[in-house]
């Protein structure tokens, strides 16, 4: 089978640093794949090379096959690649529905009329609707995460790629974001998803990659990756229990 | 429960529109009864207007902060001056050269847009200065000589005033009406949401050069558009005055006592500065200082201007650009 999104061989230096040193990844059409790994393992410069934020030092992204390494993070989302931000960056000068509303435009190419009504479905889906007419800059950082996840989805994406976005949620909290996922992988959403919280990411992943210094370290079905003595040491610095 | 909707514009923006029409229909008749001296204020407050409705829209909803904008109010007055001189009659020359002058934005907009924040402030200054020493080798400028559009003398003195004022009514009213629609639709929204946080407009799709290009041009077109305004009165054009800072000082002064990244903040700060130049005008260069000094005074006690202010003892903005979502609180 075919990967939806691909990166071959891929490199991102920031001066004598290389952030991504080498990393060949892919996921295929409605797979959910985790990716763990330390703190400057270089997961979110993956994502941000994924997305188009900054040129590559070196490798090839396919999307469906094609080559768009070149092309600028703007068409690669009208194209179908979502990501939301570690830190949340919400616009901060317009309201919470119009926050959505612009990714729906934009990115997901629907008419002013369609927008509004596809940006309010995602507002209640994403817990979000009673708060729509507040400026984003109101919002705490929960409601934050939330407006992170309502704009990725408003581009009508093939793929998301989903950074930390479970982290500092209450255990409710995580519970409600995880049934929310579930439901965009069941509707055949394609998830990229970086996470600290092993227990809820592997509720929804299919196939999990640990990084560490830019590398692959290890990749397959999650127990197996979890259980691999080098991943313990990178990952979690100990021997289990 | 019926299907989502946005709100319609609250009552008391549309009484807002409503009186505005009917203030613009009383300006258009005001030459019938006021004397000539008071028709050339208004001529100049629609000059202010239009160039502040430019920088606000530059500044407050693109987050583009030029202190070059003179660039093309100079080239405006110029480009002028060539029409006319190419044998072409001064108001068609008047309207004509803000075309003139946003294709030279177009592609300039290339260069300068890939610069961020303090870097493309200081760039237009630079411009500005570039494209005032480049007119100045014109011949026919002569230097800081300057030359003079002849071909309005040939025109009665009266009907030349009544031209240039309605020209200026309908110039200011325009930008206003225009921005009004351009910022309430898609590209508003884009623009607002590039000035918050670039990467992250781009990361939902927002072709944010595009953007950033149609505002900068449409802007450019708009000082130019002043600058033939202001020839058109003067008569004579000098590329100190024309490409002069003060353009820029006016500017800043109007959006960010009126109210940066507000609608009427622009029409608030240019009857202020109107009024302020009337009262303290004579003082010459310590009326700009204290022009300055008030802008800064503002920016850092009262960064919403008068409207900022208008807006928080109302709860609400006047006129804002917010689309509001017909279900949910606030």
């Amino acid at each position: 089978m075919q990967a939806l999104l691909s990166g071959q061989g891929l490199v991102k230096s920031f001066g004598r640093l290389r952030a991504v040193d080498g990393v060949d990844i892919a996921v295929h059409p409605g797979e959910a794949l985790g990716i763990v790994g330390p703190n400057g393992a270089g997961k979110t410069t993956l994502f941000g090379a994924l997305a188009g934020a900054f040129p590559l030092s070196a490798g090839t992204i396919r999307l469906d096959g094609a080559a768009i390494t070149a092309l600028p993070a703007a068409r690669r989302c009208a194209l179908g690649i979502a990501r939301t931000h570690q830190i949340p960056r919400p616009f901060l000068g317009l309201s919470v529905f119009e926050n959505v509303q612009v990714a729906a435009r934009a990115g997901g190419a629907l008419d002013a009329d369609a927008s509004v009504g596809t940006a309010a479905g995602i507002l209640s889906r994403t817990g979000l609707h009673d708060l729509a007419n507040r400026p984003a800059g109101a919002l705490g950082l929960l409601d934050r995460k939330r407006l992170e996840l309502a704009r990725a989805l408003a581009t009508q994406p093939r793929v998301l790629l989903l950074d930390e976005i479970g982290g500092g949620l209450t255990e409710a909290e995580l519970e409600q974001l995880v049934a929310l996922i579930l439901g965009l992988k069941a509707q055949g959403l394609t998830i990229v998803w970086i996470e600290h919280i092993l227990h809820a990411l592997l509720q929804v992943i299919d196939r999990l990659v640990c990084m560490a210094q830019g590398r692959v370290l290890a990749e397959g079905a999650p127990q197996t990756v979890m259980a691999d003595a080098q991943v313990r040491a990178a990952y979690l610095g100990s021997d289990p229990e | 429960m019926t299907e989502p909707h946005l709100l319609p514009m609250p009552k008391g923006d549309r009484r807002l529109i409503l009186s505005a029409g009917a203030l613009l229909i009383l300006l258009a008749l005001l030459p019938l009864v006021a004397p000539a001296q008071a028709i050339d204020k208004l001529t100049q407050l629609g000059i202010y207007v239009l160039l502040a409705v430019m920088w606000n829209l530059l500044a407050g909803y693109a987050g583009l902060v030029s202190v070059g904008q003179q660039a093309f109010v100079g080239l405006g007055g110029y480009a002028m001056v060539r029409l006319v001189e190419a044998g072409l009659g001064p108001f068609p020359a008047l309207v004509l050269a803000p075309f003139l002058v946003a294709l030279v934005a177009w592609p300039l907009a290339w260069f300068v847009l890939r610069l961020r924040l303090g870097e493309f402030a200081i760039a237009m200054w630079v411009i500005a200065e570039v494209f005032r020493g480049l007119v100045m080798f014109d011949p026919l400028v002569q230097g800081e000589t300057g030359t003079s559009v002849l071909a309005l003398n040939a025109i009665d003195a009266d009907t030349r005033r009544l031209a240039i004022y309605l020209l200026s009514l309908v110039a200011a009213s325009a930008a206003l009406a225009g921005s009004f629609v351009l910022l309430r639709g898609r590209l508003g929204a884009e623009a607002q949401a590039i000035r918050d946080d670039e990467e992250a407009a781009a990361s939902v799709g927002v072709s944010t050069f595009r953007v950033k290009r149609l505002i900068f041009v449409a802007a450019a077109a708009g000082c130019a558009l002043a600058g033939t305004l202001w020839l058109a009165s003067a008569i004579t054009f000098q590329p100190r005055t024309g490409f002069g800072i003060q353009w820029t000082v006016f500017m800043l002064f109007m959006v960010l006592t009126g109210g940066l990244g507000t609608f009427l903040g622009p029409v608030v700060g240019a009857v202020l500065l109107m009024g302020l130049q009337e009262a303290f005008g004579d003082f010459g260069a310590w009326y700009l200082f204290g022009v300055g000094a008030l802008s800064v005074a503002f920016a850092l006690a009262l960064p919403g201007g008068l409207v900022g202010l208008w807006s928080a003892r109302r709860g609400r903005e006047p006129l804002s650009m917010r689309r509001r979502l017909s279900a949910g609180e606030g």
